[in-house]
Parts: structure tokens; sequence; C-alpha cells
């Protein structure tokens, strides 16, 4: 393995990494602050593949479309969390854990009768097409422009979260929920926003990966699997957790594929395994978060 | 036309309905059971868009079948999930509670060899309409089994002769799906490496059902072939090409694909598939050269005019049960061992040009398509998707021999 290969192997690990921060961060989001495990994150991924994909058939307008689908499929998220999520918040893990495996059922049926099973096309929007020269070698643009915008999410949200004062309140009510409420905070509705966050980051998410991957129903499945390697290995809840976990399982996924590519799968895995044994938190996950 | 209505026409729509209801399954029973084929295939998981057609392809060759035959066929179809064991217990229900007549169906290596067992087993005929080099073997073969499909021997040897005839130099890649499709073909594409004096510079494995294929590209880029062998099928073919596509892959080397899915390329759209060039049983433009494609084609239009044209996976679920139920019109009846006596020596044209099941194996003797993806400005209409580059002819020299499988002389 000569050098050039290595780096070439190393930073396309980083760049799928990337992807899986991206596709990581929903699931994280709304389990570090609700601690509710959002079972049907890979179909409101899927869902927002499709939004898009219907806004830039109509549009022609990729950009318009990455405006338009967090917007929808926040919108639905914020109703499944009002009306089916919110009567279970005081009951234990398991509930909302069991309905939100159900909402995904429903969704993912729902898109096949309306959609089709076949799936649509998705092409890579024009002004991001073909590979740009990174000195010793060469990559797509569109790979390039994910690891930008998959940062920028990260820094607004970020913002959002510890340099707002809804972002304070936010922050209190997943650590104490009785003071903030006695503090006469309308905490139903700070949920709410949370759950929609993480519901139109996901969405989002399947719009930006729809060039990459395709769009068909089951294109959220292994999205949640991905999803869910990346939040344990990262620490439950933790969002620099989720960034570290997800450019790790990249790396690991790129150099498995080089030396060993029938394990490249199965590698995420072993990593998630390992890292349990020896830090069964994750790598920042933060203690009781389950309790 | 007049619209009064009459006591007479009142009576003749009512029976009409009553035809067109769940209903007229009783009455038919009641004057002779039908002739009934079960269909198990993965109408859900990753190759569901291949299966639905075959049922809806399936459907057309009852519909040939019934014209005019006093006793009628019927298709009875289930999901075999893409998995062996899912595959056998259907099969097995099929066989005991539903009283198939025959089996035709599946989508998998291994899926058909768990059917193929348990139909044989029992002894019902089963037509495969997958693709498996093994199914013809003695190990697995009895006289109930029958192999509609292409099998991956002549698939990769015909790609394969015509690819490394037309390659630009010497050197071969292969990026393979990890399972025993991809392995039997493989080895089609060696075979034919090591005659034509293929140097093959890189091999790579890569698990069913990967979502990205990016990190195996450094090491098959480095390597500098100039024909990339990519074996796999379904979602797997789509995303391998869309992501080879962005990183430039096809700049470098030719695609090459033992089978190219027009199911994959109307979900996909024309980019990701553009120039790369692929084997097939079957493209719609054979109505161009065959009575029998033209028959096949305006039947599918006429019954499922949203669908545009049958894929090439789906013309198998036609040309499978259409086997079996000639095998019932030459043989006269559905008795298992006079349909398998009359598919041994007959000759068909299902959709193709003319087709027969060699004696040793029951292995469909056919042409095979040499396809080629069309680029946007070369299509005529959106369904006008690949170009037909070459042909290789129906001959049992393209087959491995009987003795080769292990049939005995």
């Amino acid at each position: 393995m000569t050098v050039d290969l290595f780096l070439l192997q190393l930073f396309t690990g980083l760049a799928l990494g990337s992807i899986f921060v991206l596709v990581a961060l929903g699931l994280s989001l709304i389990f570090g602050l609700l601690t509710i495990v959002n079972f049907a994150h890979g179909q409101f991924f899927m869902l927002g593949a499709y939004v898009g994909a219907f806004v830039l058939g109509m549009t022609g307008n990729f950009w318009l479309s990455l405006i338009a689908v967090p917007l929808a499929v926040g919108a639905v998220g914020m109703l499944c969390e009002r009306f089916l999520v919110r009567p279970l918040y005081g009951r234990g893990i398991d509930y909302p854990l069991l309905l939100t495996y159900g909402l995904g059922l429903i969704l993912l049926e729902t898109v096949r009768i309306l959609a089709g099973t076949q799936g649509i096309p998705f092409n890579t929007p024009p002004v991001l097409s073909g590979a740009a020269d990174l000195g010793f070698f060469f990559f797509p643009k569109y790979r390039l422009f994910l690891i930008a915008i998959t940062a920028i999410i990260l820094v607004a949200l970020w913002l959002f979260l510890e340099r707002t004062s809804y972002g304070l309140i936010i922050r209190a009510g997943a650590r104490d929920q009785e003071i903030v409420q006695v503090l006469g905070v309308d905490v139903g509705r700070v949920w709410l926003v949370v759950f929609g966050v993480g519901v139109a980051i996901a969405g989002l998410a399947g719009v930006l990966a729809a060039p990459i991957r395709g769009v068909f129903p089951e294109m959220g499945v292994p999205v949640l699997v991905e999803a869910f390697v990346v939040t344990v290995v990262g620490g439950m809840g933790s969002l620099l957790g989720a960034v570290v976990a997800g450019l790790a399982v990249g790396v690991t996924v790129s150099f498995t594929s080089f030396f060993y590519p029938e394990m490249a799968t199965l590698s995420m895995f072993l990593l998630m395994a390992l890292v349990l044994v020896f830090r069964p938190r994750g790598l920042f996950g933060r203690a009781g978060l389950l309790g | 036309m007049s619209l009064r209505l009459t006591r007479r026409s009142l009576l003749a729509g009512a029976g009409a309905a009553a035809a067109a209801s769940p209903f007229s399954f009783s009455i038919a029973r009641s004057q002779e059971t039908p002739i009934k084929i079960g269909f198990p295939v993965p109408l859900s998981g990753p190759y569901s868009s291949e299966a639905n057609d075959q049922v809806r392809c399936a459907q057309l060759a009852i519909d040939w079948f019934n014209e005019g035959a006093s006793r009628k066929a019927e298709l009875v179809v289930r999901d075999d999930k893409l998995n062996p064991g899912e595959a056998a217990t259907r099969a097995l229900e099929l066989i005991e509670s539903d009283k198939v007549d025959f089996l035709c169906g599946s989508l998998s290596a291994s899926v058909q060899l768990s059917v193929n067992q348990v139909a044989s087993k029992r002894g019902v005929i089963y037509n495969s309409i997958s693709q498996s080099d093994t199914i013809n073997e003695a190990s697995d073969f009895t006289k109930y089994t029958f192999h509609e499909a292409l099998n991956p021997h002549m698939t990769a040897g015909a790609v394969a002769r015509y690819a490394f005839k037309n390659a630009k130099g010497k050197k071969v890649a292969y990026l393979i799906a990890d399972y025993a499709y991809g392995t039997e073909m493989l080895r089609g594409f060696r075979n034919v490496a090591k005659e034509t004096g293929m140097e093959e510079v890189a091999e790579v494995r890569h698990p069913l059902g990967t979502t990205d294929y990016s990190t195996f590209f450094p090491r098959i880029q480095s390597a500098r072939p100039d024909v990339l062998v990519v074996v796999n099928f379904g979602r797997d073919q789509l995303n391998t090409l869309k992501q080879a596509t962005d990183f430039g892959l096809k700049q470098q080397m030719q695609i090459v694909y033992p089978v190219i899915l027009d199911t994959q390329r109307f979900a996909g759209g024309f980019a990701p598939f553009e120039d790369v060039i692929g084997g097939g049983n079957y493209y719609w433009t054979l109505e161009d050269e065959h009575e029998s494609a033209k028959r096949f084609n305006d039947a599918y239009r006429k019954k499922y005019p949203d669908q545009g044209v049958p894929s090439a996976y789906g013309a198998l679920g036609y040309a499978g049960v259409y086997g079996l139920l000639n095998g019932v019109k030459e043989a006269g009846g559905a008795k298992t061992d006079d349909v398998i006596a009359a598919m041994e020596t007959m000759k068909y044209d299902a959709y193709k040009g003319a087709e027969y099941f060699r004696k040793c194996d029951h292995q469909a003797v056919q042409s095979v398509l040499i396809l080629k993806a069309k680029a946007e400005d070369k299509m005529r209409d959106k369904w006008d998707i690949f170009e037909i580059v070459d042909t290789q002819p129906a001959d049992e020299q393209f087959l491995r021999t009987c003795e080769e499988l292990g049939h005995k002389a």
C-alpha cells in the first residue's frame, strides 16, 4: 500500500464517515434530549428523499428541495410528537420505541402504496457532479459538498443548543424537567421542537444521500442500523460522540474494504462490540440516560 | 348504439360481473379444477421490482393458455422473501394445501435450489427462472427440474467474449457480490479471460446489500484495469453504478455486467448506466425481429398500460409459465410424466425466438443478448434505454457438456 493509496483510502473513509454522521445526527439528538429511541428514524430519512425527489421533479431546483424537505418532514415529525409520542412520556423507554417502530412500518407501506416499490431516479445536481482535483487524487464534488454541509449543520445545531436562550431551555429540560416546569416553561412545546428538529435533520439527510444511494422505499432500513451503530459507539446522546464515532466508523469500513472487503459491513459491528467492551457507555456517553 | 336496457342485456351484464367476482372461482370449480401453477417470488425486499413484474408477466402466460382452453390454468403467487427457508415452506404449502400441479419462480440461486429440492422430493415439476449453474449439475438435478433462465456459464461467457474482444487493453478487475451468483459469474468470466489472455489485476468481493461502494474504489483504480467486471444485482447494481460514475471510473475503464437490469435503469435514470455493457435474456426491441416478442409485448401493453414495456426478468416469469403450459398443451393433459416427456422434446418460441430444453439437464437452450446502455441524447423515447450490440445464438456449444455436469450419457 503506497502513501498515495493510503491517503486516498483514509480520505474516502472520512468522507463516508461524514455521511454516517449526517444520518446519525437526528437519531442522536432526539435520544440525547428526549431519551426516545426513534425507530422510525430510517423511514423519516426515506420520506425526506421522496419529498426531495418530488420537489425536485416539480421545480427542477435541488436547493429548493434542500429547504422544503426539512420543513415538510419536520412538520410531519411534529405532528407525530404531538399526537402519538406525547401521550407516552413518563411511561418508560419501551413505549415510544414500540410506537416509533410501528410508525416506521406505516410510513414504509404508505410510501410503497403512493409511490410504488420500484424507486425513482435522483441524479446528482449538475453543478456538483463530476470530480474535483485535490492535488494527489480526484474526488467527487458531491461528496465534498456533503462534508461541508454536514459541518454546517453541526455548527448550526451547536450554536442553537449552546448559544441561544431556547437552547438553554432545551438543555435544562433534558437535565431536569420538573425544575424547568416549576420555572414556568412549557416543556411540552420544547419537546415538540426538539423532536421536529431531529426528524427534520433525518429528512434532510435522506435528500442529501439520495444522489449517492438512490430513492426507494427500503432505503431507510440500513440507515437505522448505521445511525444506531454511530450513536452507540459515540455514546448515546452525545453530539460530539456522534461526530467522532461517525468518522471512526467510516475509516474502519474504508480500511476493512481495502484489506478484507468481504468484512466491510461487519467491521462496523465489530468496532461497536469492541467499544462496548471497553466503554459500555460509548466514547462520550453520559451516565444514567437510560436509567 | 342503443342504451335501452333489456332483460337479456341485464342478465349478460350480471353474468360478466359474477365472472369477475371472487364467486366465479366456486362456479369454475364445480365444473373442473383448474391447472394450478405455484409461483413463489421475492415480492418484498431488494428484488421486489423485478419480482412484481414477473407476476405481471406470468399472468399473461396464463391468459395466453386460457384463451380457448376447456380446462383453465391459474397462478398461485407467494412471497418467498428471498429466503431459502421461507421459499421451501411456501413451496411445500403450495404443494400440500394449495395442491398446485407445477411450480415456477424464484429470483436467487440458493432460493431456487431449495424450491427445487422440495419439488423434486414431492414429484412436482419445477421450472426455475433465475440464474444458477448448480441447478444444471447432476447433484441437484432430478427429472422434475427445468431451468428456463439463462445460467451464469452461458451469460458470463457471452458477455466476456464480447467485452474482452472489444477491450482497449488486457487488464481486467472484478468487483463481485459475495454470494453464489457472484462466484458462479466470476468463474464464467475467468474461463474466457484465460482463453483470451486477459490479465487479472484485482478481485474485490463486497458484502451483499452494501449501500456505499466508495471505499472499494481506490484499490480498483490503483490497479488501472481496462475492463471492470461488476457482478451484483438489484439495487446493489444501481448504487454501484451511481457511485462509480461519481468517482469517474467510467473515464478510466469499461464497466461490464453479466446481467444489466432494465428495472434498475428505469429506477435510476440514464446517467449512472450510460456506456455500461451487460448481458440479458430479453430486451423489448426484440419485437422488431421476433413475432413472439411482439405478441408478448402487445399483451403486456394492453393489460398493463401504465407499466410501459416488460422487463427482462419479468419476461422470464412469462417464459417459465409458458414453458410449463406449452408442455401441458403438447402432452394433452397435466399428468406429470406426460408433461416431462413433452417438455423434453418440444421446440417452443415463448418470447424471444426458438428455444428447447436440453435432454440431460433440462436447461433451456437460448440466445444471450449483449446490451449497451444508451446516453440520453440517443434515446428515442423513455423506454428506449439499451442497444442490442451483439447476440450469442441459441446453441449447446455455449453450455457446459452433460459429462462436465456429471450426467451419465
